[in-house]
């Protein structure tokens, strides 16, 4: 009874409360730009005019998006768990180490449509593997996986650290890298394909991997909403007794969401490592694990939700950038800001307006019901 | 309270609803579930305001945006699922909210004081410094009353008081209130038991879909006429027994389980029962003595210490037990005690939920994927013939009313036409309409051959339904008797029964 005032159309809850905290947002980070006497308007329309006017910003928003898609789905996939994933950062890592392994040993020998798919099978066992510690200490041991998902962050951190000093870094470099992979380790760019069938467009980091980004999307949908797997893992996250009762194994839930999990941040690895740098950098994810929390939030967990908020991140990334070289005395430091507003409104308060919302439209609704006299002289005028 | 509306939505939950309550009375509400009892207490404590109509309390005219007035108006509630902190003892949930002084030691003192004069003049006698995860149901509900009146309470509100008490707590529950009664305070009592109504309350209200339907004193008044008036329309007699058929197979056959629970006590103490085809055996006993524990085991849910299981043709020990889903390949279907928790998975649409332990099934899964057509339509089929409200397999499971995610449970577990049914209080929280429907579903099942085995905190239940009944006390069975010999009082002895008593 009591969720009978909270409750809202669907076109409500995905459509107009993600726009409204997004317009929170903004007005919010309208008025600090206000505030240090720079205008909200140029900096908005150098903003968008940055991430989506020109070929190249377009090219970038849509590579950082590709990024966050994969955390997203990432932390989206165990979060219908009932798990909550914070270690995409080093899972995403560890399908580097995954990826760049692969790459050194094979690719000298084999062509890109050989190397390539065994990267990603790289990419997704070696970043499987690392969540699976933790989901099994959750599963098996009760430590809770925020803590120890977390804590694996900063394993992963000194490993790939370790490993590239100690291991991979070849004699007379003086970065803390890999060796530079043959050529057919290298994810295609999208500008390169588009130049193979006669298009023109400017050099981008954008690469292939958008598409795996998009065939990941579809897929987590499938599988979550389609399939026996995503059924069985559902029910468990959302209520353990009746995963039981049903003969679902929770324990056994928690190993596959945070594998499944864990291999979607791993995918980082061939937009990033694969597609853009063709060597093995210790902080190639550069926070995007923590952004993909964010984007799944703002996504309500469902991958359409979640390529739409990846978009508005890629955006935000790609076009601050430009706002921070385009508007005099805007400096990085402020983009930091929108970000922060956005991830503030949208993602932690993502359910904050929603009672607003749902009272607003219970009033509007209300007032339509208690017309009677109007029924009663439509009634009439039929009669 | 007069003209009293409230809408949810689309859904008119009270309609034009008059009722006065005269002081120093005890005042009966009773109606299905949804009539619309609890929307209209809620307004009165202040959890919900109406849309149109008008409050009076003591002669003035009140509005009551919250329960904080409604406390100052000398408005108290005991709800049916209580409100109290477990890890906290019953002393410290009385003050909690209330505490008169910054320091806590001296609140405590002076409140202690003021609840021992008010147990001595009331009869309601709480052990204080208890925690009240260690008390009993009954104590729990003294507290909440305690609570109420420690508060200033003059009008109290019980939802549900009876549903978690037994016959002995709820006779002292009886007690205690007409004493209130008689110290001027004023009851209203929200139940769907009509025996209740008609022993204790001076007054009865009923209502049906939102509308008040009928208002009588209870002198004169009879189970009977209440009931049409609750259902609106003539409830029929039981269907009759069909006579057992000797030698007929046994289905369902456990020896000598035992169980422990996490805190190593011990929850089962060598249960042994056989149910066979086309019988009802109904378990009878005070909620907690292992009726819950045993359910798990049979289903699969849980393992037991010791013990041996023989169902669908297979033998089981305690080593190799089975598991839920070979429990249903062996054609075992389970009615779960707790719906919100087990039955349904509560986020689930219907349709999610009404395959749930079967989702492996051919008919809704090929190879990965789920036939989400099948689904749907199986769910619109089962909600037409358990008569589920509103038929939309599309709405959330936690939508419907409690009667009908018991009635879309059922639906799933008899879909698969069980040979051995496992049932846990069918018609708990479930409307008298219901009920009847529900009775009738299990008496057709066992009829065409189902062994049932029925865990029943209500002995009405048990005596309308079973064919046999067997009582546990402590995780002992204390007694087995044949249902034409059992009434309540030698039940009611087996139930506090301490050594076993030969069958």
């Amino acid at each position: 009874m009591s969720q009978g005032q909270q409750d809202i159309p669907r076109w409500l809850d995905v459509g107009v409360v993600p726009l409204l905290n997004l317009a929170i947002a903004l007005v919010a980070a309208g008025l600090v730009v206000a505030l240090v006497g720079q205008s909200p308007t140029e900096v908005i329309s150098a903003l968008v005019k940055g991430a989506l006017g020109t070929q190249r910003g377009l090219s970038y928003t849509l590579y950082y998006a590709t990024t966050f898609t994969f955390t997203g789905l990432a932390v989206a996939v165990a979060f219908h768990a009932g798990l909550f994933n914070i270690g995409g950062e080093g899972q995403a890592m560890l399908g580097g180490l995954g990826a760049g392994l692969v790459a050194l040993w094979l690719a000298p020998g084999l062509p890109g449509l050989a190397v390539l798919p065994l990267m990603v099978l790289g990419a997704a066992a070696f970043a499987c593997v690392w969540a699976l510690v933790p989901a099994y200490l959750q599963a098996y041991r009760g430590s809770h996986i925020v803590i120890t998902t977390i804590m694996f962050n900063f394993l992963a951190s000194s490993l790939m650290v370790y490993l590239l000093v100690n291991v991979l870094k070849p004699a007379g470099e003086m970065n803390v890298q890999s060796a530079i992979f043959a050529a057919s380790a290298k994810m295609p760019g999208v500008h390169q394909v588009l130049g193979w069938v006669g298009i023109a467009w400017p050099s981008s980091p954008l690469n292939l991997s958008v598409l795996m980004a998009l065939v990941a999307a579809v897929g987590v949908y499938l599988l979550l909403w389609k399939t026996r797997i995503g059924y069985q893992l559902r029910a468990s996250g959302a209520s353990q007794g009746a995963a039981v009762y049903a003969g679902i194994t929770p324990q056994r839930q928690v190993l596959i969401a945070m594998g499944i999990s864990g291999a979607l941040a791993g995918m980082v690895a061939m937009n990033e490592v694969s597609g853009v740098h063709g060597k093995l950098l210790p902080d190639f994810v550069s926070g995007a694990g923590f952004t993909g929390i964010a984007v799944a939030l703002m996504g309500r967990n469902h991958p359409v939700g979640i390529v739409m908020a990846s978009l508005l991140f890629g955006m935000i990334f790609q076009g601050g950038a430009e706002v921070a070289f385009e508007v005099k005395d805007f400096t990085r430091d402020m983009v930091v800001m929108l970000q922060g507003f956005i991830v503030l409104f949208s993602g932690a308060m993502a359910y904050a307006t929603a009672p607003l919302v749902a009272r607003i439209y219970h009033r509007l609704r209300g007032n339509q019901h208690s017309n009677p006299p109007t029924l009663k002289a439509k009634e009439a005028a039929h009669g | 309270m007069a003209g009293i509306e409230k809408r949810f939505g689309s859904v008119v939950a009270n309609r034009d609803v008059n009722l006065s309550v005269a002081a120093g009375t005890i005042h009966g509400l009773v109606g299905e579930n949804g009539a619309g009892k609890s929307t209209l207490m809620s307004i009165l404590y202040g959890f919900y305001t109406a849309d149109a109509g008008g409050i009076e309390v003591e002669g003035h005219s009140a509005r009551i945006r919250n329960s904080d007035e409604a406390i100052k108006l000398g408005i108290g509630m005991v709800h049916q699922h209580f409100m109290l902190v477990d890890t906290l003892s019953a002393l410290d949930n009385v003050l909690l909210g209330v505490e008169p002084y910054f320091d806590l030691r001296k609140s405590q003192t002076s409140t202690q004081a003021k609840l021992h004069t008010l147990m001595q003049d009331t009869g309601l006698q709480v052990p204080l410094d208890t925690l009240v995860e260690d008390l009993c149901m009954g104590d729990r509900q003294r507290l909440e009353i305690l609570k109420a009146l420690h508060r200033g309470a003059r009008i109290l509100i019980l939802d549900e008081p009876t549903a978690v008490l037994t016959a002995q707590e709820t006779d002292a529950l009886f007690g205690v209130l007409r004493r209130l009664r008689e110290q001027g305070k004023t009851i209203i009592l929200i139940t769907h038991k009509l025996r209740e109504v008609l022993a204790l309350c001076d007054q009865v209200t009923v209502m049906r879909a939102g509308q008040v339907v009928h208002e009588c004193p209870t002198l004169g008044a009879t189970v009977g006429t209440l009931a049409e008036a609750m259902v609106g329309r003539k409830l029929r007699a039981p269907a009759q027994r069909s006579a057992l058929k000797t030698g007929a197979p046994v289905l369902l056959a456990a020896r000598d389980l035992h169980c422990t629970d996490l805190h190593g006590i011990a929850r089962l103490r060598g249960v042994s029962l056989q149910v066979h085809s086309g019988e009802i055996v109904g378990v009878a006993g005070v909620a907690g003595n292992g009726q819950t524990e045993l359910l798990e085991i049979l289903s699969g849910m849980r393992r037991p210490a010791t013990g041996q299981l023989e169902v669908g043709g297979l033998h089981y020990t305690a080593g190799q037990w089975l598991n839920p889903q070979a429990a249903r390949h062996a054609g075992m279907a389970h009615v779960p005690e707790d719906r919100h928790e087990r039955g349904l998975v509560m986020p689930f649409a219907a349709w999610e939920s009404a395959v749930l332990g079967y989702e492996r099934l051919a008919t809704y899964s090929q190879g990965l994927w789920m036939k989400t057509r099948a689904m749907l339509s199986d769910t619109h089929t089962l909600m037409q013939r358990f008569d589920v409200r509103p038929p939309h397999p599309q709405l959330g499971s936690s939508k419907f009313s409690g009667g009908n995610q018991q009635k879309l449970i059922l639906a799933r577990e008899f879909n698969q036409s069980p040979k051995v049914l496992l049932v846990g209080q069918p018609t708990r929280g479930v409307d008298i309409g219901a009920i009847e429907f529900i009775h009738n579903q299990l008496r057709m099942l066992r009829d065409a051959g189902c062994a049932i085995l029925l865990v029943s905190s209500e002995l009405e239940e048990i005596l309308a339904l079973s064919d046999r009944v067997i009582v546990m006390n402590q995780g002992h069975i204390t007694g087995e008797l044949p249902v034409n010999e059992c009434n309540e009082q030698n039940l009611g002895l087996l139930m506090v029964a301490q050594e076993e008593v030969a069958a």
